[in-house]
Parts: C-alpha cells; sequence; structure tokens
C-alpha cells in the first residue's frame, strides 16, 4: 500500500534536475513505461491469469479441508506448490505483486491527468482553428443583419456549453463529464484497496458453534477458529457476551427451510448493557463493534451414561449436519472419565466409553435408520454405536471432538460393543450393566463474528465507481465555435452577416452530426425565426 | 406448468433452428452487389432497449434493408436481382421466426417461473435459460433500430441453438424452490443484473466474432472462416456495435458483481470470499476492462482489442458452466487433473 501512495510523489521532483544522469534516466523511463497504457493493459492481463489457479487449486481461505485432502492426495506435487503459495493465490506474493504494480501504474496514471483535468476545467474553451472547414463539422449560414455573438453564446449556456466569447468569436466545449467520470472511477478504485487493506490489517474474525442457553464472550479462546489482523491485538476484541436463547427454523411442508431466527442476549463479561436481539441468515446482527452471522444450525442430543459403578455424566452433544436437507447428523459423545473405580479413584484407560452415531430428527418408522426424513424433530432418534477401550486422547495427537479416532479402532484399543436406536426418554442397558439414556435435543447454531473496518469505505468507493464510470463511458467531450462575419466586411449577401460553425468531437462520438446539426439550427432560429437561411451543407 | 414449460423450450429451438436454416439460405443467396448497390446515409442506433445510454449512435454510409416493412417502390437503378429479393424475403422470415422463437422462449421462462413460484433463476437451466432469451430480447431491439445488421442473426440463432440443447440436455432439473440463504433482494438484484448483463455480453460476442471475421475479409483474406463474413455488414459497424454492447454491459454487470458482494456480506460474512463463483467474476471484470482499455488505446488495434472482448465471454461461459461442472462438491479440485 505505502509503495502505491508514496511512488508518485517522486517522479515530479525528478523532472526540474537537467543533469542526463544514467540512473535517473533510467528510473524515469521505467516510470514512463509503468504509467502506460499498454502496461496497464499487460497487467491487467496477468490479473485475470494469475487468478485462475485460485479458482482451481483449493484455497486455505475459501476450504482448508480440501487443502488438506489434495495433500493427501498428491503428497509429492503439494509441497511444491504449497512453496509457491498456490493455495493461497490471493495473499501470494506474485499475486500481490502483479496488483501493487498495476495500483501504482494506476496512480501514476490518474495524478497526472488529474491535474491536467483541473487545468481543462480552469481553463477557458480555446480560440476557434482559422479555417473552420477543416474541422470534422462545419457548416456556414447566413444571418440577416448582424449577427451577435452574445446571443449564440446565450443559446450555447442554455444547453448547458461552457461558452468563452472572444470579439466576433465563439468557443464552447461540452462534457468534461467524462473525464471527471474517469478519474473518479479509477480514483475509487484505489479507495476500494485501501478498503480491502484496512479490512485486513485492521479486521477479525472468529468461528464458533452455540448450544442453546450456552454463553460465550469475544475472546480469542472461546473460537472454535479464530483469524486477527496483523494490527490487531486480542485485547483489541471488543468485550461482550452472547446467550443463544431460542433458535427457531421454520419449514415448508415439503421440507424446504422457509426461515430461520435465533434469538440471544447480549451484554457485557460484567452482565451490564443486557439487551436481546433476533437476527437471521440474510439479516445479521450488527453490534456496531462487530458482526454477528448466522452460518448453519443443527441439534445437540442431551445423553446421560451411568457407568458400571452407577456415577452417571450428561453430556450435550452438538451432531454435524454434513449438508443433508433433512438434517441427519453425526456426532460422538465421548466419556473418557467414565468407570473410574471409586474405590481406588484411578481411571482405567482401556474402560472409556464412547457413542457415535446419527441423530435423525425425523427417523423413518422402519430400518434402516440411516437418514432423517424431514429437517423439524417428528421422531427423534439417535441411532448410536457403543464403543469400549482406550479413546486415545492421551496420544497428544489432536483429534477431532465429533470424530472417533478410527486408529484405535483399528489397531483393537478401542472396541465396539453394540449399537442401538433411542428415542428421547428411552435408556439402553449395555452388556456391562452401565447405561445411556438418551434425554432429548437442543439446538444448535454456527456463528461467525467478524469485524471489518473497510466495508463502509468499500461500499462508498464502490457508489463512486459506478457513477464515474458511467459517466466515463457515456460522456462525450466536444467543442463547437462560431465566427461571425458581420454584412460590412465586404459580404456578397448584401445585408446578412454570416456565421460560419465549426465542431470537433474529442472523443468518439458517431452522434456528433446530430448534435452539431441541431445546435446549429438552435442558433439559426434564435436569429431570425421567419428567414430560412441558406445553410451550406458539405 | 412445468411440463407446459419444458415443451415450449423444445418449440423455441426448434423454430430457432428453422430461423437459423432461415438466415442460412438468405445468407447463401445474398447478392453483395444488390446489397451494396442500397446504400443509405447516416441511419441511427439508439439505445438497446432498457436504459439506451450505451449504445452508440452510428452515422455514416451503412446498408439498410428494412426488416418488416419492405421498401415502397424500389428504385430502378438499384433493383436487387431475383436471388437477392428471395435472400430478403428469407431474412425477413428468419427475423420474424425469431421472434416468434424468442415468444416461446419467454413463455417457457413465465410458465417456469409459475410452475416454482419464484423468479426462474434458482439453478443453472433456468440460468441459461435466461441469459439466451436476453440476449435473444436485446438482439432483437438491435434489429429493429439497425435492420442493416441482420445477417448476423445467422451467429445469432446459432449461439442460441447450441445454447439452448446444451441446456435442455446437460442442464435440465425439475422445478424446485429457492433455498432461505437466496432469499434476499440483494439476491434478485444481483442475479437479475448478472443475468441480464451476461444476456448481453452473449450479444456482444455475435458482432465481435463477426467483426474479427468481417475485419479479416476486407484486408484481403479469402481464406475459409474469412469467407463467411463476405456478405456481412462492414467492419467498423460491427466493431462499433460489439463497443456499444459492451460499454452498455460493463457497468451493469460491474453493478451486478457488487450487489452480489453486498448480499454475500449479509448472508455468509464476507463481501468477497474468493470462491470459484466469486474468482470467474472477478477474472471476467478485468478481462472487460481490459477491453475496454485497449480500444480506447490507439496503439492497439481494433481485432486485438475485440479478441479480447471474445476472451471476455470465454470466461463468462467458465462461470457459468465451468465453475459448476468442475469446481462444485466436495470434489472441489478435481478438474486440475
Ligand atoms: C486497476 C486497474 C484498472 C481498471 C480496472 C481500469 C478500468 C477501466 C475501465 C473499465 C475503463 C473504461 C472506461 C472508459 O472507457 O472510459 C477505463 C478507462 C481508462 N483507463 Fe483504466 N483501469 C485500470 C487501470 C488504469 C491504468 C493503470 C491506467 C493508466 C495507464 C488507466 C487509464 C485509463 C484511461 C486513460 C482510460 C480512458 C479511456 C478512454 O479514453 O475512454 N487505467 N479503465
Amino acid at each position: 500500500m505505502t509503495t502505491v501512495e508514496d511512488r508518485p510523489a517522486s517522479p515530479p521532483a525528478e523532472a526540474p534536475r537537467r543533469r542526463p544522469n544514467p540512473l535517473l534516466a533510467l528510473l524515469r523511463n521505467s516510470w514512463r513505461q509503468l504509467t502506460s497504457m499498454r502496461t496497464a493493459l499487460i497487467l491487467l492481463f496477468l490479473l485475470a491469469v494469475a487468478a485462475i489457479p485460485g479458482s482451481v487449486l483449493p484455497q486455505r481461505g475459501v476450504n482448508p479441508e480440501n487443502v488438506d485432502r489434495y495433500f493427501v492426495e498428491h503428497p509429492d506435487l503439494a509441497p511444491q506448490l504449497d512453496r509457491i503459495g498456490a493455495f493461497e493465490v490471493f495473499g501470494s506474493v506474485w499475486f500481490s505483486a502483479i496488483y501493487l504494480l498495476l495500483f501504482t501504474s494506476l496512480v501514476g496514471c490518474i495524478l497526472p491527468r488529474m491535474r491536467d483535468h483541473v487545468r481543462a476545467l480552469r481553463a477557458r474553451p480555446p480560440a476557434a482553428p482559422k479555417r473552420m472547414d477543416r474541422l470534422p463539422q462545419h457548416t456556414v449560414l447566413e444571418a440577416p443583419g448582424a449577427a451577435d455573438p452574445q446571443a449564440i453564446a446565450a443559446v450555447l449556456r442554455r444547453r448547458r456549453w461552457r461558452v468563452q466569447v472572444r470579439g466576433n468569436e465563439v468557443s464552447a466545449e461540452k462534457g468534461y463529464l467524462k473525464e471527471t467520470g474517469n478519474l473518479l472511477f479509477h480514483t475509487s478504485l484505489v479507495a476500494v484497496l485501501i478498503g480491502v487493506a484496512l479490512g485486513s490489517w485492521y479486521g477479525w474474525h472468529g468461528n464458533r458453534l452455540l448450544v442453546a442457553d450456552e454463553a460465550f464472550c469475544n475472546t480469542r479462546q472461546q473460537y472454535a477458529e479464530a483469524k486477527l489482523g496483523p494490527r490487531v491485538d486480542s485485547a483489541d476484541l471488543p468485550p461482550f457476551c452472547l446467550t443463544l436463547d431460542n433458535f427457531d427454523a421454520r419449514f415448508l411442508p415439503s421440507g424446504q427451510p422457509e426461515s430461520y431466527r435465533a434469538t440471544v442476549t447480549v451484554d457485557r463479561p460484567d452482565g451490564s448493557d443486557r439487551r436481546t436481539a433476533d437476527f437471521s441468515v440474510n439479516s445479521p446482527l450488527r453490534l456496531g463493534s462487530a458482526n454477528v452471522y448466522l452460518l448453519g444450525h443443527g441439534y445437540a442430543p442431551i445423553l446421560k451414561y451411568t457407568d458400571r459403578y452407577g456415577r452417571s455424566q450428561t453430556s450435550t452433544v452438538p451432531f454435524l449436519t454434513s449438508g443433508d436437507a433433512n438434517l441427519t447428523s453425526e456426532g460422538v459423545a465421548a466419556f473418557p472419565d467414565a468407570n473410574v473405580d471409586p474405590a481406588t479413584g484411578r481411571r482405567d484407560a482401556n474402560q472409556q466409553v464412547a457413542f457415535e452415531g446419527l441423530y435423525l430428527p425425523t427417523a423413518p418408522d422402519t430400518a434402516p435408520f440411516v437418514s432423517s426424513r424431514f429437517p423439524e424433530e417428528r421422531n427423534p432418534a439417535v441411532v448410536l454405536a457403543a464403543y469400549r477401550g482406550n479413546l486415545g486422547l492421551d496420544a497428544g495427537i489432536p483429534g477431532s471432538v465429533y470424530q472417533l479416532d478410527r486408529r484405535q479402532v483399528t489397531n483393537g484399543k478401542l472396541k465396539q460393543v453394540g449399537d442401538r436406536k433411542l428415542a428421547p426418554g428411552e435408556t439402553w442397558t449395555l452388556d456391562d450393566g452401565s447405561k445411556l439414556e438418551f434425554l432429548g435435543t437442543k439446538r444448535y447454531v454456527t456463528l461467525s463474528v467478524r469485524h471489518d473496518p473497510g466495508e463502509e469505505l468499500m461500499l462508498g468507493a464502490c457508489v463512486v465507481l459506478l457513477v464515474g464510470l458511467m459517466g466515463s463511458l457515456f460522456g462525450r467531450r466536444r467543442r463547437v465555435w462560431f465566427r461571425v462575419t458581420p454584412p460590412d466586411s465586404g459580404s456578397p449577401t448584401g445585408g446578412s452577416s454570416l456565421v460560419s460553425a465549426g465542431g470537433l468531437p474529442r472523443t468518439e462520438h458517431p452522434g456528433f452530426a446530430e448534435e452539431f446539426a441541431s445546435l446549429v439550427a438552435a442558433v439559426r432560429d434564435d436569429g431570425r425565426p421567419d428567414r430560412r437561411a441558406r445553410e451550406g451543407v458539405e | 406448468m412445468s411440463a407446459v414449460s419444458d415443451q415450449l423450450v423444445t418449440f423455441a429451438i426448434l423454430v430457432y433452428l428453422v430461423a437459423m436454416i432461415s438466415h442460412a439460405v438468405e445468407y447463401a443467396l445474398g447478392n453483395v452487389r444488390a446489397v451494396s448497390a442500397r446504400i443509405t446515409p447516416a441511419r441511427e442506433l439508439v439505445g438497446a432497449g432498457v436504459g439506451g445510454a450505451g449504445v452508440d449512435k452510428v452515422d455514416g454510409p451503412v446498408v439498410d434493408a428494412p426488416a418488416t416493412t419492405a421498401p415502397a417502390g424500389t428504385p430502378p437503378s438499384t433493383r436487387p436481382s431475383r436471388s437477392a429479393g428471395r435472400a430478403r424475403l428469407a431474412g425477413r422470415i428468419a427475423a420474424g421466426l425469431t421472434v416468434l422463437a424468442a415468444a416461446l422462449h419467454l413463455g417457457a421462462l413465465v410458465t417456469r417461473g409459475i410452475a416454482a413460484d419464484r423468479m426462474p433463476w434458482g439453478n443453472m437451466y433456468e440460468f441459461v435459460l435466461t441469459v439466451t432469451w436476453i440476449g435473444t430480447a436485446a438482439w432483437l431491439v438491435v434489429l429493429w433500430k439497425r435492420p442493416s445488421l441482420r445477417r448476423l442473426g445467422l451467429f445469432l440463432t446459432l449461439v442460441m441453438v447450441l445454447l439452448l440443447a446444451f441446456a435442455e440436455l446437460k442442464l435440465y432439473v425439475p422445478v424446485v424452490p429457492l433455498m432461505p440463504a437466496l432469499q434476499s433482494y440483494w439476491f434478485i438484484i444481483h442475479v437479475s443484473t448478472i443475468v441480464f448483463s451476461s444476456g448481453i455480453f452473449l450479444l456482444g460476442v455475435v458482432p465481435a466474432v463477426s467483426f474479427l471475421l468481417r475485419n479479416g475479409y476486407e484486408q484481403g483474406r479469402r481464406s475459409f472462416p474469412y469467407t463467411l463474413a463476405r456478405r456481412l455488414p462492414g467492419a467498423a459497424d460491427l466493431e462499433r456495435l460489439t463497443f456499444a454492447l459492451h460499454a452498455f454491459s460493463f457497468p451493469i454487470f460491474t453493478f451486478a458483481v457488487i450487489a452480489g458482494a453486498i448480499w454475500a456480506e449479509a448472508a455468509w460474512g464476507r463481501a468477497w470470499g474468493w470462491d470459484p463463483k466469486e474468482t470467474w467474476a472477478f477474472i471476467s471484470w478485468v478481462v472487460y476492462a481490459g477491453y475496454l482499455h485497449a480500444r480506447a488505446t490507439p496503439s492497439v488495434r481494433r481485432n486485438v482489442a475485440t479478441w479480447i472482448a471474445v476472451l471476455g465471454f470465454l470466461t463468462v461461459l467458465m462461470n457459468l458452466f465451468g465453475v459448476n461442472f468442475f469446481f462444485t462438491g466436495l470434489h472441489s479440485y478435481a478438474g486440475v487433473e
């Protein structure tokens, strides 16, 4: 960013130096090259090409799981690709280099054009060329009596031309909006980039899952995954806490979701500023210091396990959905502290217990119980397999809380000891006399909490960008001149003065001929409406 | 209703096909001398329908061959040969058939929308159906304003037949309602503008490719693809139409992308996340910006600039089809092998 802002200041400073310093000459030449349209074109093209791998290869910022899978499937290629940033294309050195160069070129391009444009805005329309008939549009009309340049100027002014009268000559120019729009457009591109930079430096976000009636506070530790911009410290996170009071999902009879609504209580960690708020998928909770987005939802079965010594533990376990519209969800309830012998107080690492399986909000009436029939809880059931043995939690390898460690199963340290379907309120007695009771479920939501300080700037810049773009594309700069030759200067027409007119479109403007003709007609009719002037058409 | 829609699509494809054949007949019969004899001065092309500010007025001599009304009394000096007369008839029939096809096509869209009880933009099939319709509708507007460009209809109907047949065979899905995440007015705004601008870009490809052929032809190339352009309107006209359509569409596309970002912010918590769709929208946008730059740079030849516009449309197609085929689902990296 700094390069973008600072660089353009230097070249004008170089200009006054006269001594042919080869280094400076080189610099100046490079600068000219960089800020040429051709370079801009090439850089634009490069930017487009460089973005392609970002869509072909999995990206960490979009889908980290796919990146991991890619590493597994292409063990040789993946590390090489990783080294050149192919899994983080949009943050890679080469991608950044391209857009920074492009924006440097852009700034180098718009600064001089801004200066020129301000000059052009201040300047008066230039004097008429000697020979009007050399202009793309020209004509001569005959005006009875002495035609008045001021009257012609008035006609032009009425049509919003910028007019300058010099003696018997009228110069007029119109369409400054084109360049204004173009400069606005390009400047707002820079503003968008600044917005992006602000967001990535000073923004942060965190994701987590929140079960109904649970609360969490906005600290880094309480997120399952959090990312803070380089200029943000954990202590900078605004202090607030959220409690999920209620989650309401409505579905159409077909099972298609109709609406989601989460109700939360927001307060400060000390309990002050308490209030409740609602939000849903397309309308996030905007807290000012952060926005809370509802990303997903599901059910968390409440399971009570009573071990063989009669000690019970209750666990509310969020089961995750894997994209199934009827919310078939998977999860695992682990009880690593089960079967602690009350006599010795020792935990037996081979007597740990876990239940893995499915939760079906609407289970089918008959087997197989593998998928839910409806996303609402019409016939809820958990279908669980019980495992006993060593869960492998002490091995030091971080495992997912939503999955059993399969290695423990394959190497025989963890054994399946039965499976069953349970409706709420049902109890399953296992082979060793321990019991599992399915008490019911709670709702959970997955949330993303974000703060992006660049957003307002980007939005504003986008509005300006669009307005500028329209001006730039549809504006047309053009000039017209009128020169009045009074009757006494030897005109062959006797009592009439001749008005010669010329027009020059300064940008491509295929309709200019019509505009010029109607302008000339207006000037003519403004003089003497009763007399038809002889119009010299080329 | 949805069955009606399916049938209408089939009929529309058939009618486009017949229109295409009719255009081909016109093309085959067309007599260059008879056409160039009827040069009339400055006709104006105003606005491609909606908004319109983007479309240039074109002056200079252009070939005029009205599509709907026969000129009353052709001057003897420019009396067209019999085959040219038949060619014109074939061309008019083709234009009429295109109108009919567009009406059927619209009927298919409306019935599909009624069947689904929402805007018909919920999936790729409907998306292609809508984009192609916009392209045709915009073409009819252009044709109405500039009948002389009628011969481009051959390429347009060809594109329509190909795209619609592809949609029918490969993309068809039964009617389903919209997800809650899509139930946002920003979504409607975003999708309608994307569809609209894509339709105009699609139409823009027709004069772009025609220009590339015609330009080669005018520069004396007489080998195969260039000979196709023997009876096309003049290269300069085609080039201006290409630019007009792109200049008209680009701000709409820009707006559509911004609207998408606003919607994504509300729905997913981030305005821009570089998922494959967003990435390809970015690529298209940059390529089209490149086209506008190239066209504004005098040292870049017009055919180079036009190639960039064609490239831009390929990226739009990539976003429409490629991204959905290669990059979705769990194996979103599968496209790399
Ligand atoms: C960040 C990358 C850039 C983008 C996305 C971009 C985009 C655009 C677009 C869409 C236009 C079309 C508007 C019009 O035709 O008036 C345009 C015009 C223009 N751009 Fe850029 N631009 C970029 C960078 C640059 C740079 C680096 C330069 C200078 C070398 C430049 C100079 C111009 C000029 C002079 C025009 C006016 C062309 C005309 O006469 O119509 N742009 N730009």
